[in-house]
């Protein structure tokens, strides 16, 4: 259907100027900024060729993309912030 | 397809939802500073995945997609403002400092 083949496109397109300015980021945060913002639009992606190609069963794999992309947004925040997944032993400012 | 008004509310919220989604990525791009990419991504994982949802459930021929549709939007309506949060407060956290006045204008003049 068309509106499904127009929304792909402007989910393509979009997913592009993220992806440019996940490589241009000046700092960190906006390259994870951008690399979540990549994961929603890639859950949409799914989301939306399920229903371009008639089978929406890819729904299951939006369900799970989209939880795993929350969980890796949060642990790569913590590694840029305590440079360690595990705990929180090399840090000297405040924690709260 | 069924009615013609459920057909003509999916275009709508489709394509809403793309200009949203358009919008968003345009801002990522094009913002100067990392605390103003905040919105745009928040307009992307908001307005713009919320209609598009919101299109294809109008498009969804049983009650088992239309709840698994109702799901991942529940799941984004809750993780992309707390991982919007988190990060900017990371940010702030780590001495990350907002671009304010004379530096906007020093970065419109660059352009």
């Amino acid at each position: 259907m068309a509106a499904f083949a127009a929304a792909t496109a402007a989910l393509l397109v979009c997913m592009a100027m993220t992806l440019v300015r996940s490589i241009l980021g000046p700092t960190v945060f906006d390259r994870i900024l951008a690399v979540n913002s990549f994961g929603t639009k890639t859950v949409l992606l799914i989301a939306v060729y399920g229903f371009l190609s008639g089978r929406p069963d890819f729904l299951d794999l939006a369900l799970v993309y989209a939880l795993m992309n929350f969980i890796g947004t949060i642990a790569v925040m913590k590694f840029t912030r305590f440079n360690d997944l595990a705990g929180m032993e090399n840090d000297e400012d405040e924690v709260y | 397809m069924g009615l013609p008004v459920i057909d003509v509310l999916l275009w709508f919220f489709v394509v809403s939802g793309s200009l949203f989604l358009i919008i968003g990525g345009i801002g990522i791009l094009r913002f100067p500073d990392f605390y103003s990419r905040i919105h745009p991504a928040g307009i992307t994982d908001t307005m713009g995945a919320w209609l598009l949802i919101i299109g294809l459930m109008f498009a969804s021929d049983s009650w088992f997609v239309t709840i698994k549709l109702v799901m991942l939007l529940l799941f984004l309506a809750t993780t992309s403002p707390l991982a919007g949060h988190a990060l900017a407060k990371a940010a702030y956290m780590r001495g990350l400092k907002p671009m304010l006045g004379r530096d906007l204008e020093l970065e419109a003049g660059d352009d």
